[in-house]
């Protein structure tokens, strides 16, 4: 090959190398939503609070992992329960948070989260009452929690007694408590929110399966302007 | 071929690179260590940060006229002694090469003086100033005065720290899948998300973890200490800066390892006794349900609807293996 072929030659690869370089960058910097997020932006008028409803459920009895402890959420659209756990939020919007608790408790391993961390007035409701902490020890215990941990946001649920629901999405026949509370979303950005009670039965300290997988105990919000 | 005699024209290359090389060595090591070693990361916070941001600069001090030699002599090689030019000195090796016992001493002092050096420099380091050579893990070498009495003091639930006191302070870190919470012993015992710190204060870090292996790592406190279940790691720093810094897990810990992140504060001595005694106040509820304080809790085996692992206990729920309830032997 000349050298003014040579030289094309590598040239060429060098254009390709910083195409694909920039193509990577490009790919991290841009800001984007997941597909599949559920769409809580536009629900309400502007400076309105919004109006999240998810249940908890001791197994989802349906797709991959019917056996796995679950969260679901309400469809702002339709109202009809969705297996989803990514949500997309509008920023430095109040929050209204309704928990459905179907699933059962025990004591927390860390009883720091049977505290009401981070939401306005740093309280929660159960079942209309207000309170700001919840002794794991006593009565039936806590069955999840609903945690930002970025934000310093965690609230016990507290677990049910009886049988419970076994079978997702579960109705009002079925042993459930219900928890309120409202928090202020920060601005855009993505922010996880986990349980912090080890409920992943059978995993290692109760943290794999659905503990360690999208969908189940945990998901992105996704808070954008 | 060459216009100059071999040895005439590489002892005059040689005046002129050993005296462009200290020139600039001097001149840019001088401009490093006054207007970019300060800044430094990872600061000024802490005596740990302060004593770490000293051996970055002590190498780059030590590794920036390694370099300017390095470049210097390419850049005579390239263009000087390019063998294209009409006047190149004979190539390396050539005979007016042999003989040069004064090089390879040099070569071989200088070179045994600056390793031999760094690894003084290093090893005093790493155990001055209680550093992770010998201040630091389960059974430290070397304490700072007055941490045993105040470590003895919080585990006996007497311990007490106030604003000018130059008492030891001890915090316990307590990891968890996915989140760091601290624990106060000198206030009660008190837990909280929030890492708050006075200033001008000997801190003791006792990390542990509820569950799997983390590290917790306070990069503008230069302190990282591994957080293991059953084990009490400990790490010492003196606070000496006002500010924020930021804690993050360093050990791979499972989905949500890249979120479990926080930030802390150095605050003054009697803003830190303000937020400390009010959040005892605050949390008294909580504390109550909290263990009995520890250095180290029997991982709890419990998750929701009873024990699983590793015990294969079937119960309900175990009383003996809830977070602090039993103590290891």
């Amino acid at each position: 090959m000349s050298k003014g072929g040579r030289l094309t030659t590598v040239f060429g690869l060098f254009l390709v190398v910083v195409g694909l370089v920039v193509w990577a960058v490009a790919g991290l910097l841009t800001p984007g939503v997941p597909g599949g997020v559920v769409n809580f932006t536009n629900t309400q008028g502007a400076g309105q609070p919004v109006h999240l409803t998810v249940q908890t459920v001791g197994s989802i009895g349906f797709g991959a992992h019917p056996t796995w402890v679950s969260y679901l959420v309400k469809d702002p659209k339709t109202g009809k329960w969705i297996h989803d756990t990514s949500w997309e939020l509008p920023a430095h919007t109040v929050i209204d948070m309704t928990v459905y608790q179907y699933d059962s408790g025990s004591p927390l391993r860390n009883q720091e989260w049977g505290q009401v961390l981070g939401t306005i007035g740093n309280s929660a409701t159960l079942n209309g009452k207000s309170f700001t902490t919840y002794d794991s020890y006593t009565g039936t215990g806590i069955g999840h929690t609903f945690a930002i941990p970025t934000l310093n946001i965690s609230v016990p649920l507290v677990g049910v007694s009886g049988n419970p629901c076994a079978v997702a999405p579960c109705h009002f026949n079925s042993p459930h408590n219900i928890e309120t509370f409202s928090f202020k979303t920060p601005g855009a950005g993505s922010y996880n929110w986990q349980c912090f009670v080890p409920c992943a039965l059978g995993y290692l300290f109760g943290n794999g399966g659905a503990m360690s997988t999208q969908n189940y105990m945990g998901g992105e919000l996704e808070v954008v302007n | 071929m060459s216009l100059e005699s071999p040895k005439n024209y590489g002892e005059n290359d040689f005046r002129h690179i050993v005296t462009i090389w200290i020139v600039l060595s001097v001149v840019l090591d001088v401009l490093y260590w006054f207007l970019v070693g300060p800044h430094v990361p990872p600061g000024r916070m802490t005596s740990t940060a302060k004593d770490n941001q000293l051996d970055f600069n002590v190498l780059f001090v030590i590794a920036l006229p390694v370099l300017i030699g390095v470049w210097e002599w390419l850049a005579f090689a390239g263009l000087r002694w390019n063998s294209k030019r009409k006047d190149a000195p004979e190539s390396v090796g050539g005979p007016s090469a042999a003989g040069k016992r004064s090089a390879e001493w040099s070569w071989i002092v200088i070179t045994s003086v600056v390793v031999l050096f760094l690894a003084g420099f290093g090893t005093v380091e790493l155990y001055a100033g209680n550093g992770s050579g010998g201040g630091e893990g389960p059974n430290p070498i070397q304490q700072p005065a007055g941490a045993v009495r105040a470590e003895t003091a919080a585990i006996q639930g007497t311990g007490s720290w106030s604003p000018n006191s130059n008492e030891v302070l001890p915090v316990q870190v307590i990891a968890q899948q996915w989140k760091f919470t601290y624990r106060y012993p000198t206030f009660g015992g008190f837990e909280s998300p929030f890492l708050i710190l006075p200033n001008d204060t000997q801190i003791a870090f006792n990390v542990t973890s509820l569950d799997v292996i983390h590290s917790f790592w306070a990069y503008q406190l230069e302190v990282k200490a591994d957080a293991n279940p059953l084990e009490n790691n400990v790490a010492f720093t003196k606070t000496e800066q006002l500010g924020s810094f930021e804690v993050r897990c360093s050990e791979l810990c499972g989905i949500w390892h890249g979120a479990m992140f926080n930030s802390g504060k150095v605050v003054s001595q009697s803003a830190f006794m303000n937020w400390a005694t009010s959040t005892e106040t605050k949390n008294a509820q909580n504390t109550k349900d909290l263990p009995p304080f520890a250095w180290t809790y029997v991982p709890d085996a419990n998750g929701a609807a009873g024990g699983y692992y590793p015990d294969g206990n079937v119960t309900p729920y175990s009383t003996v293996e809830i977070y602090g309830s039993k103590q290891p032997s």
